[in-house]
Order: C-alpha cells, then structure tokens, then sequence
C-alpha cells in the first residue's frame, strides 16, 4: 500500500494505491483536486469540506472511475454538480446528452454557446525572479519563472493565436538574423522551456512555434516558461554582519533598484535574519519601517512603494543574550520579497494576440505585467 | 453554509429519538438535520451503526437531500458491516420495496421529484440494493440466500409490474436488477444516467450481479453516446478485477479493443486504459500494439483530455517497433507533449521517449531526444514540491543512463533555503551525479554552505558529498580535503563524524598524499559516537598505525568498551589492532592478546569469532603470510558502484514517473501480482553498450581483506 499527500490550508489530500501507480498523475490529480475545491468553495480547507461533504462525494465520484481520473474541468463539471442541489427538471435530457458531449468533446474546457456583449481578453505576464547570491555578490543563480495568465470573455469559439518576442519564433520569421549563443538579441527573449494549457495546440507550437488555442471562457493559465539568460535582476542587495562581540550584532545592508526610474516597486519586504538569541536591536533606516520580530527570529523591513534607481540603506544592532553553549550561528540568507509593475525580468513582452470567430466580431485586449520575487535570497 | 456545525460527536441515544420523534415535521427538515449529524459522525469515523434500521426507516421519506444522505450511509454500513445484515432485514424489505417502486413507476413516482439527482439516486440504490445483498454473502450463503428470497417477494408484493422469475429456485433479486438495468437503458434519455447506472454497478462485485451485469454493459459499449461507452470502458475494467473469465469469455476484451477505433478521443484513451490495467495483472492476454493501433492513438492523443493523453503515452510501451523509423517517428510525434501544463503528461512522455530510444539506431537521433528531455524536467521543480521529487528521482534515473543530459544544468539543482529536507536531498545526490572539473568549485561553494545548516540529515548528506566529489574527481581532491578539514574544525560533532567516514574513503584512494590530515584528525576525534564514525578511525588508525605514535593509546582506549561496540566496530578494531601488531610489533604486542581473547571468548558473534581464530593462526603459525594477507593490497575505491545494474536501470526506465522510480526499486519487490516490465526485442532493437562500472567495491571493504584464500 502505498500513500500520496499533499497539504493544502489545513487539509490533507490523500491518494492511496495498491499498485505501481504513475506518482506524477496521482500528484497532478490531488493539485487538480484543491484547484477544483477552490474553484467551487473559494476556499478549500476544513470548514469548506465540512460544508459540503455531500456535494464533494458527488464530485469525487465523478473526477475519478476506478481510479482513473476523468474530466476534471470545472467548467464541464459545474454545469451538472453544483453547491444548489437539485436542477428544475424540464432541462435534464437535452441537457444531459450536450453536458456528455461537453465532458467527452475535444474541446472540454469549453462549452459552446457563450455569450459576451463586449468581448474582452486581459493578459497577465507574471514573473517570479528567483535569485541567490553568495556573500561576495556574486550571481549563484537566477533564473525566472513565468506565467501568462488570461482571462477571456470572449464569445462563441473563438480561435486565438498568440505571439511573443520569442527569440526562436523571431528568427523563424526573418525578424532578426539568428545571434550565436548566449549573445543578447536585442527585443527578444530566449526561453529555455515552455508548458502550455491543454487548450494550446502543442503539434503546431513543436512545428513553427505558434501558440494556437480555443481558451476557457474566464481565468486560465495559459502558459509557463522559464528562462536564465540575460535576466534582469530588480534588486541589487549588499549585506554585511559583524560579530562585534559576544552580545552584539552589527548589520549594514543596501538595497539598490536597477529598474528604470518611471517604474516602481511595492510591498517590499526585506528579511535579515538575527541570531536566535537576539533579544532586541536598534535600527536605522533610509526609508520604509524596520522592526525586530522575534518568532521569524529576523529583523523585517518594509518599504511600502521603492521608486526605480534608488538606494536605501539600512543599518542595525541586534543585542543577544550571553548564553552558555557557543554554537555557531548558521547565517541562513536575507530573504526579499517584492512586486514591479509593469516590468519584466526577462525582458519578455507579448507581441500580438488575434483573435478570430465566426462572427468576426471585435474585441479588446489588455496586457499587464508584474515582476514578484520568487525566492530572492542572498547570503551574507 | 453552515453544515460544519454538524461535526461533533452525536450520541446514538439522542439520534436515535430525534430520528424517531412524532414531532410535526411537515417539511421534514428535522429529520435532514439529525441526517446531517449522522453523516458527519460517520465521516469522522464515529461507529453509527447502531442506527441502521432507524436511518433505513428514513427511506420513505420523498426528500432528496435526505435520500442521499440515507444511500451515503448505507452505502458505508453495508460494506463495513455486513453482519448487520440480517439484522435489518425487515427495513430492507421496506428499502428494497421503494427501490421497486421506483424503479417500476419509471420514475413517475408524484412524490419524487424528477430531476437529474433524482436519477442519480435511483441508479446509487439500485446499485446500493444489490451491494447490501453481496455484502452479507460472505457470511453465511445460506442467511443471504434468505435475505434475497425476502426482498424479492418483498419487493414482488408491492409492485404489480414486477415479473415472476421463469424458473424456479433461482434468485427473484437478479431479475429485479437486469429489469432496473434493461428499464434505464432503454427508458432512459439522458446519457449521464445510463452511465451513472451502468458504473454504480459495476462496483458491486458479486458473481450474481456480474452475470447480470454482461448484457447492459455489453449494450452500452456500443450506447450512441460517447460518455457512456467511456464509462463502460472501465467497467470492464473493474469486471475484470472480480471475474477474469467472464470478461475473457463473453468477449469484453475484443469489446474494447473495438473501442480503440471509436471516433471519440475520451473513449478511445479509456479504452486504452482498461486494457493496460486488465494485460498488467493477466497471465493469458498480453497487449501488443503494431505500429498502424499506435498512429491511432498518437492521433487521439492530440484531442483528448490531459488525463487521457497520460493513458495513450502509457499505452505507447504496448508497442514494439519493427523498424528504426517506426520508432523515430513514434518519438517525434511524442515529443511535443513533452511541452504539457500537466507533469503527468510529461513525464510520460519522457517514459515512452526513453523507452522508443532502445529501438532507434541513429546516435544523431538518440542525443537529439535526450537533449529535449532536459528543459521539460528541470521545469517540473517550479511545480510542488511533491512533483519536483518524483522529477528528481526520475532524473536520477535517467542520468545513470545518459550522464551528460543535463550537462550545464547544474544551477537549477542547488538547494533553496526552505525546500523541504526530501527535495534537498534528492538535490544533492544530483549535484554530486553532475560534478565535474569544470563546475566542481560552484558545487563545492555550495555543499560548504549546506553542511552549516541546521538539518543534520542534510549537513551529513552535503559533508558525504564533499568526500564524494574528492573521490570523483581527482584534480578536485585537494579543494574538497581542505573544505572538509574546515568544516572538522568546526568541532560540530555530526559534522566531524561524518567527515571521518569520507575521509576514510579519501585515504584509500589517494594513499600518501592526505596523510599530513593525520594530525588534525587525531587531535578532533575526541567524542566519536556513531558506529560508522568509530570504525572508520579506527580503520585509519589500523592503516596508519606506523605513522601515528600514538596509535595503541588511541586503540587501547577503543578496546575498554570493547564489549559495548557494535559489531562494525569491533570487527574493525580486531583488524585494526592485529595491523598495528604487525607493523610494530612491539607497540601491538600487548593490545593483540586483549582483542583477540574479546573476540573468541567474550562475544557471541560468530563473524568476530572466526576472524579472531583466523587472525590467531596465521599469526601463531605463519607470521610472514599473515602479514602479506593482513597488509595485503586494499581493492581500489571509486564512486563508480553508486550507479545501479544496467538491467535493472533497463526496467527502471520503463517505469518512468511511477512509484518504482521513485523507489529505484523494481515494482515486484513492493507490490504483488505485476508482470515484471522487460524491454521486448525486435530487430529494430538496438543493442547499445552503456559504461557499466567494471569495479565493484562495497563501501567499507575492509572485509574483505581476509579472503585471499
């Protein structure tokens, strides 16, 4: 017997099997299991499952035969479960063959006779920079990850086709002349791995690198990619730490943004952490507050809106508790947390998005960017 | 909402008189409460069964989130506790009597509502009906016998509709099921009920009910409706598991296989499934796909939904190439999947690629498909961190396979501060499988971070790995010594310890070149207390004994709580001690007779006996042999032997993402009643020779220097 968790809110999802299962699906299935409940319950956690068990032993039994998951869009599968209960009865047969035709079809996610006045489709590239310096400042690792976020409200089944300034997609068009390596082309981005909804059609992007697709009517992740070249770091962090003596710590950090001046970032979170027995610092800073917070056994400092090409500094003095065993104080990295609009790390932009429909009719599209920290760390 | 209020612990006494009260209930919501809190408790696993023929009395009641809430229970009851079966048998003649009604008004029934749930719930308590039935056979046949004669004339006596049974003897209850069956079938409009019908009982695994099952489910692998052919798909599946010859006789296998060319994908990749899992477990009936099934299901690949495309990759090792093109032209078409939001459907992907690899002859073609490999693996550790550990194990595997696949990707493997410990660790062993001269440094800087964390699992694994990468790679050795004297100078005990077991190994490969350590070591070792660490200083100790001066001292002081070690310990101080005789004799002669009186006369292990009586004749009888034995040659060391057997790696690969590669162990060795997986050849198939380590040196192979006879 063997049993697959994950932990989401206070719950567990448990999958257990008898066989030589394929662990990746089980895991996928119990991610989809919680994205489902969240999509359902808005928020998926004891409460919402004690709520609801009824409705959650219909659902489950649905999702998953003999333990093969089956559909698990919500789309499909909230036309036929859902949290009122019964359905008036005069739709139950017509309905029940076009909801199987849903759930079966080629196109799951997506039902067929979807209506919009205006038709609108917002883009949201978000960028999570993941970085860790050594305490010499030195670039261990950096890398981003994004995600293209959609949410379409578009009408009927729209075929959309989506362009961005893919370094290989560019030069597949003649845009730019194909650069060596590892060189800068200058507006293009180089990937170094994409994953894509279902709904995108993965046989033309492996052909010409086109990204084709019917979305989901609302909010879907369309793509991820990840990529390690030539990326832009929104913060430059200096930190140094001197052991002055037994009962005092010094702390000098900088935090210097590479961002252009016209942008932003916000809520940003600096995390330096103190010895664990720290029972109190002084500290100074250029901007934003700091303060001692003793259970993450860090010294926390906020800057609520930090301008781009500005430097801010921020000193400090942790006392500790003399006590008797010396162990060594690990140093675990300064952590940073952030967000930048309107700017992105890998300098990724999205080209075009076209649309086309029966109808022809016309639509609007938006693009937002934002840059968050993913796990930004440096050590000092 | 606010059901949650229904889960604290109900007294059965309590339930039981609201359940049974007279109060005017009009709308019976009384009733749906004191249901909810039965439910509750059952969900939380609170023993309700003493409540079964109340909650069955419930029955009647024409409420249908009470209806549901009454199947849920008896649903849970009826298999956990067949032998309240008989107990019940009275409110079973009343359940099974409104199951009748039901099911023979066809639903006209005023009081019910007609609603899709309705039907949902009409197809459960059939299903239901018959399940209670089976749960109480396992019992007493004779008693479920009775229970059925009871309920079928119970149920004969209420409706006028229901048809006597043609012959005598024979169970009424099989007829009340294929007429339920039969009535949704062909009654019944809405594909969603003939699916639900048809799945439900397919649960129920009693021999009555299957052959009553064949005729509907044979009907609805051929229904108009694509969701109920996928449903019956399954369900052959699920027959199969309770009675292998009647699928195989009345033809279901050849059912399915028809379903391989239905017109819709979902169906197509059901089908596939059920297949799979039915030639898993079959000894008669294997699945073998030629390359014309394959294009099919490539073709349905491309319309069906994730789960769907994870059963056809699957399915994809059904399929023996004939010819190197076959194969490279299986692998393009797979290759995009490889680009899928869902891991699952990358991963097996990537199985099938490293399976269809084997058949591929071009070395140009073979690389080309390792290379895209890479990115969509390192791209599953920005998923959970659940997923990235099966896609580290995964790429564990495959690295044994093709060492270079993953060349310049060492960065993505450095561990982040707040992984968890088993992300981490399956970090290391990939940053220590990827070391090379070029990067040794990178990887050095960060495993001496690692090793002043906290976790100490982690700091020993990161310490190991430091002593590793000085095996590994020679021109490394001088940088990774000094990082380890550092860290002994830390005097952090775990770190220390662990430093001396690598050490050991360093030692043994490079001889006289790290002996200057000798000091520094000697003069940290002062609280040693794990085994492994112990037997390694002494093993120095034993190996160095003429350069160290003080080296009886030090195993003297072992030898007072000799008896206290560890087996690993003592066998290692026995030989220490006997190589510190031999090369000073003077200095050993008084420490000889010590340990080799412990290890004959004072210790019941027959392993310390026999070395302790080896040890002493060849000693005693001829003492330029047993030097030329006891300081013979120490086989070379090499982290060669950390890479598995190339059969078994062979099948590990087929294995791909399942829980066999994340044990490294193949699935016969944790799980019963599998086929084992092989590799089937063909003439496509291509023999590659892999470099297989040719030194297999255990680690700690002091052991073996007695063997030379």
């Amino acid at each position: 017997m063997s049993f697959f968790h994950v932990r989401h809110e206070n719950i567990y999802l448990v999958g257990v099997t008898k066989v030589n299962a394929n662990a990746g699906l089980v895991f996928e299935f119990l991610y989809k299991v919680v994205n489902l409940g969240r999509s359902y319950f808005g928020r998926f956690d004891e409460e919402a499952v004690k709520n609801n068990f009824t409705l959650i032993y219909e659902l489950l039994d649905e999702i998953c035969d003999f333990g093969f998951p089956q559909n698990t869009e919500s789309e499909t599968l909230k036309l036929f479960i859902t949290t009122e209960g019964v359905k008036s009865e005069k739709n139950s047969k017509d309905e029940g063959s076009k909801i199987a035709i849903q759930a079966t079809g080629a196109v799951a996610w997506r039902r067929p006779d979807i209506k919009y006045r205006k038709n609108e489709a917002f883009i949201d590239v978000i960028e999570s920079v993941n970085l860790l310096m050594s305490a010499k400042g030195t670039v261990l690792r950096a890398d981003v990850s994004g995600s293209i976020l959609m949410r379409a409200y578009l009408s009927g089944m729209p075929e959309c086709k989506f362009g961005l300034n893919d370094r290989v997609l560019l030069e597949k068009e003649g845009k730019i002349g194909s650069s060596p390596a590892g060189r800068k082309a200058p507006g293009a981005v180089e990937l170094d791995d994409c994953q894509f909804h279902q709904c995108v059609k993965l046989a033309s992007f492996d052909s010409n690198r086109t990204i084709n697709f019917i979305p989901p009517d609302g909010e879907f992740e369309l793509m991820k990619y990840r990529t390690t070249e030539n990326i832009n770091l929104p913060f430059r962090v200096h930190a140094v730490a001197n052991e002055v003596s037994k009962t005092t710590v010094e702390f000098k950090v900088a935090v210097r943004s590479q961002f252009a001046s016209k942008v932003y970032a916000q809520n940003v979170v600096i995390k330096i952490p103190v010895p664990t027995n720290t029972s109190g610092a002084k500290i100074v800073v250029t901007a934003g507050r700091a303060k001692y917070v003793g259970s993450e056994n860090c010294l926390v400092w906020k800057i609520a809106r930090f301008q781009g090409q500005a430097e801010y500094l921020f000193s400090a003095e942790a006392e500790l508790t003399s006590t008797t065993v010396k162990k060594a104080w690990s140093r675990p990295p300064i952590s940073m947390d952030f967000q930048v609009l309107m700017f992105t790390a890998s300098g990724l932009m999205v080209r075009f998005l076209k649309i086309f429909e029966k109808s022809n009719y016309p639509s609007v599209k938006w693009v937002r960017y934002m840059t968050k920290a993913g796990t930004y760390q440096i050590r000092f | 909402m606010s059901d949650a209020k229904y889960f604290q612990r109900g007294k059965i006494q309590e339930l039981r008189t609201e359940l049974n009260s007279d109060k005017k209930d009009p709308k019976h919501s009384k009733k749906k409460t004191v249901m909810k809190k039965i439910v509750a408790n059952m969900t939380m696993g609170n023993d309700m069964s003493p409540l079964f023929s109340d909650v069955i009395a419930c029955m009647n009641i024409p409420q249908l989130e009470i209806k549901k809430m009454v199947y849920l229970y008896l649903i849970n009851y009826a298999r956990s506790k067949p032998d309240m079966a008989l107990l019940a048998v009275n409110s079973f003649v009343r359940v099974s009597t409104l199951i009748t009604a039901v099911v023979n008004n066809g639903g006209r029934m005023e009081q019910c509502e007609r609603s899709e749930h309705f039907h949902f719930w009409r197809a459960i308590a059939s299903g239901f009906f018959i399940s209670w039935v089976a749960a109480s056979t396992p019992i007493d046949s004779e008693r479920s016998e009775h229970i059925i004669q009871i309920v079928a004339s119970g149920s004969e006596s209420v409706s006028s509709k229901v048809e006597t049974a043609p012959q005598a003897g024979e169970p009424q209850v099989t007829h009340i099921l294929i007429k339920t069956l039969k009535k949704q079938d062909v009654s019944d409009p809405n594909p969603l009920i003939r699916a639900l019908a048809i799945r439900t009982m397919s649960y129920i695994q009693v021999d009555k009910i299957t052959d009553c099952l064949c005729e509907p489910l044979r009907h609805c692998l051929r229904d108009r409706d694509p969701y109920v052919r996928k449903t019956a798909a399954i369900c052959v599946a699920k027959l199969y598991m309770h009675d292998r010859a009647l699928v195989e006789n009345e033809g279901f296998l050849e059912g399915l296989r028809g379903l391989l060319d239905d017109e819709n994908s979902t169906v197509v990749a059901n089908a596939v499934v059920a297949l799979s899992e039915i030639a898993d477990r079959s000894d008669r009936f294997d699945l073998n796909f030629d390359f014309s099934v394959a294009n099919k299901l490539l073709t349905a690949l491309n319309e069906c939904s994730e789960w769907g495309q994870t059963y056809i990759l699957e399915s994809l090792l059904h399929v023996v190439p004939q010819e190197h093109n076959d194969a490279e032209l299986l692998a393009d078409r797979v290759a995009p999947r490889l680009q899928h939001a869902n891991s699952a459907v990358v991963l097996t992907a990537a199985r099938v690629i490293l399976y269809l690899v084997n058949y591929i002859q071009r070395d140009d073609v073979v690389n080309s498909l390792y290379k895209k490999l890479g990115p969509p693996l390192v791209t599953l550790l920005h998923n959970g961190p659940e997923v990235q550990y099966v896609a580290l194990r995964n790429i564990l595997l495959i690295l044994q396979r093709q060492p270079d696949f993953l060349k310049n990707e060492m960065k993505v493997f450095f561990c982040k501060y707040n992984d968890p410990i088993y992300v981490k660790l399956a970090k290391l062993e990939i940053m220590f499988r990827l070391a090379r001269e070029e990067n040794v440094g990178e990887v050095l800087g960060e495993l001496k971070e690692y090793a002043t964390e906290v976790d100490v699992d982690f700091v020993r694994k990161s310490v190991r790995s430091i002593g590793r990468c000085a095996i590994k790679i020679d021109k490394a050795a001088d940088r990774c010594v000094n990082a380890l004297v550092e860290l002994i100078q830390t005097k952090v005990s775990y770190v220390v310890q662990e430093a001396v077991v690598v050490i050991k190994d360093i030692f043994r490969k490079y001889p006289n070149r790290y002996e200057t350590l000798l000091t520094t070591l000697c003069s940290n070792l002062s609280d040693l207390d794990e085994p492994e660490a112990k037997s390694s200083f002494i093993f120095i100790i034993g190996q160095y004994a003429d350069r160290i001066t003080n080296a009886d001292e030090l195993l003297s002081s072992f030898l007072d709580t000799f008896k206290d070690e560890t087996a690993e310990v003592q066998l290692s101080l026995l030989t220490a001690v006997v190589k510190l005789f031999i090369k000073r004799p003077s200095v050993g002669q008084e420490l000889v007779p010590r340990v080799l009186k412990a290890a004959t006369e004072e210790v019941d292990n027959p392993d310390l006996r026999d070395r302790g009586f080896v040890y002493w004749r060849l000693l005693s009888s001829d003492p330029v042999a047993a030097k030329a034995i006891i300081l013979g040659d120490l086989p070379p060391i090499s982290t060669e032997t950390d890479n598995m057997e190339g059969t078994l790696l062979d099948e590990l690969l087929l294995h791909i993402s399942t829980l066999a590669s994340i044990y490294h162990k193949p699935p016969n060795t944790f799980i019963g009643g599998v086929k084992n997986r092989r590799l089937i050849p063909s003439k496509a198939f291509v023999h590659r020779t892999y470099n297989i380590p040719t030194a297999e040196v255990p680690e700690g192979a002091e052991e073996r220097e007695q063997e030379p006879r």
